[in-house]
């Protein structure tokens, strides 16, 4: 305990530069992860018949393991956070995608039927409707893919983008546990901390007339 | 007036939901389009508002043709009354009723004073309701919001399917009565598509009676109990309510034909057998002959007198005379 004190003081500049490093890596990689599958999955409700494809395709990928997937790309983009990012973002896809698109085919079919009937127009319905409604669903696959992303960043570290992966590894390298546990650490209290926020984003998130 | 001329729905895989069906809904009546499942009479509604489109044949409105007209603005323009009640259950009732003023960017002030002038007419107290959501209300509250939001943008047509299905017994009678009030004070255009005949019956002006893409049928719930087109409208009406919607006065001689004698040799007054009950009594009341000589197609079939036609009453009464 006194030497995980120790390293945390010693070592803090260091801790403090790769923790700084992984929220970037998360951060952007989700961000861009929720550009692409947000409208992606609001397309697949509208050409139903491909939706089941695409969603397949992302889930192959959620299966290669992470450390296969981040060595595939090693030869073809070189090292760097560049390749870390968009391993990432290939893991943050399939849960914001398959939420979007659950949350809006869910909605139900009577309610956009009245939108339509009433006069709204197709971005209407989308906007005032469809989108209001599947919120809690999006929110929660944002949270389930942010989680997954400060995870898997971790191992962001073996393609030289940094983050705290980094620190775990000269840990390991070194038969330093305190080291180990000053990186992990705070890996697990992020993903703690991002799920408690977007948790009650989501609650938030919830339109007032259907919390029970 | 809704016009429907020659119109024709044909479904991809061939099946003819509307089979050239020419129609006429009038200006401010309550018209209820009936028939069992299947038989097209959604289809038919839905395309007054362009969610469904002929295949053939033209739809005019007022003597507009529809076709050529852009189908949001038809629908802003035109109030729509859905089964399962539809309201956004993400808005509040207010938003709910708003919508279609919304959508024609009423001013905010005339948007909210809307709001509560419709939300009183059914009862509902604007100070309560109006912040609340739907899913705070009763099935029945939820569908009179459901009511005053197709009436939000003031439309002259009104399309109802079906919208009280889904009630309870007891909300539905209430809904009904309260429909046909409404429609004393608003005086639109509806349409009101349904498979319960004791609705239809209740609150339509006129009915239209349908089958398999076809109309078997067109008068008022009266014309229908008096002179179903032929067997499929009566049983669709049901024996059972035909009598009850029917008093002895109103029924016809050709239906207790059995009770009456075949043999009689001596004068009696001529009277159809189409003729009613009453006409009858009143005939051979005023005649000098007791008897009357029933003829159909020409000939004579039976014979009554006073007391023969007391027995037919007594049968209608207790349905059998021992």
């Amino acid at each position: 305990m006194r030497n995980f004190l120790d390293t945390l003081v010693n070592r803090q500049d260091m801790i403090i530069s790769a923790l700084l490093e992984h929220m970037y890596l998360s951060f952007v990689a989700v961000a861009i992860g929720i550009a692409i599958a947000l409208p992606l999955g609001i397309v697949i409700t509208r050409y139903r018949r491909y939706a089941e494809p695409i969603i397949g395709v992302t889930a192959i990928f959620q299966t290669i393991p992470s450390l296969a997937l981040f060595g595939f790309l090693v030869p073809i983009l070189g090292i760097g956070s560049p390749t870390a990012l968009i391993a990432l973002i290939i893991y943050a896809l399939l849960p914001i995608l398959r939420n979007t698109y659950a949350g809006i085919v869910g909605v139900d079919g009577s309610t956009i039927e009245a939108g339509r009937g009433m006069g709204m127009t197709r971005t209407q319905i989308l906007r005032q409707i469809e989108l209001p409604l599947a919120l809690p669903f999006i929110m929660a696959g944002i949270r389930t893919a942010t989680v997954l992303t400060v995870g898997i960043a971790t191992l962001a570290t073996f393609v030289g983008a940094g983050g705290l992966g980094d620190i775990i590894y000269r840990g390991l390298q070194s038969y330093n546990n305190s080291l180990v546990l000053a990186g992990a650490l705070p890996v697990a209290l992020l993903a703690i901390g991002f799920d408690q926020i977007l948790k009650w984003i989501e609650k938030r998130a919830t339109p007032k007339g259907l919390k029970t | 007036m809704i016009r429907f001329e020659n119109v024709t729905k044909r479904f991809p895989d061939g099946t003819e939901a509307l089979k050239d069906i020419s129609l006429v809904l009038p200006t401010h009546e309550l018209t209820a389009i009936i028939g069992p499942s299947g038989c097209g009479k959604t289809t038919l509604m839905k395309m007054i508002n362009k969610l469904e489109k002929p295949t053939a044949g033209s739809i005019y409105i007022d003597d507009n043709p529809i076709n050529g007209m852009d189908e949001v603005q038809l629908r802003r323009s035109i109030g729509y009354v859905i089964q399962r009640i539809g309201l956004f259950p993400h808005m509040t009732i207010s938003d709910n009723v708003a919508l279609v003023p919304k959508l024609l960017e009423w001013p905010k002030s005339k948007k909210e004073e809307r709001v509560r002038e419709l939300l009183e007419l059914v009862g509902l107290d604007p100070e309560i309701y109006m912040d609340r959501y739907p899913l705070e209300l009763s099935g029945g509250q939820q569908q009179r919001v459901g009511v005053v939001r197709a009436l939000a943008g003031d439309p002259n047509i009104v399309l109802m399917d079906e919208p009280f299905s889904a009630l309870d017994p007891i909300s539905r009678e209430q809904l009904q009565d309260e429909l046909r009030n409404l429609q004393q004070t608003i005086n639109k255009t509806i349409v009101f598509v349904t498979h319960d005949m004791d609705e239809a019956l209740k609150i339509a002006d006129s009915i239209i009676v349908m089958r398999d893409g076809q109309v078997e049928q067109v008068g008022t719930p009266q014309q229908l109990i008096d002179e179903p087109a032929n067997e499929f409208v009566r049983n669709f009406i049901g024996v059972e309510r035909i009598n009850q919607k029917r008093t002895f006065g109103e029924k016809r001689l050709i239906e207790f034909l059995d009770l009456f004698v075949t043999d009689w040799a001596g004068d009696a007054e001529k009277i159809s057998a189409d003729a009613t009950i009453e006409n009858a009594f009143l005939q051979l009341d005023n005649s000098d002959q007791n008897y009357l000589a029933i003829s159909k197609g020409g000939q004579v079939v039976a014979y009554a007198n006073a007391r023969d036609l007391l027995k037919a009453a007594l049968v209608k009464e207790t349905g059998v005379l021992a």
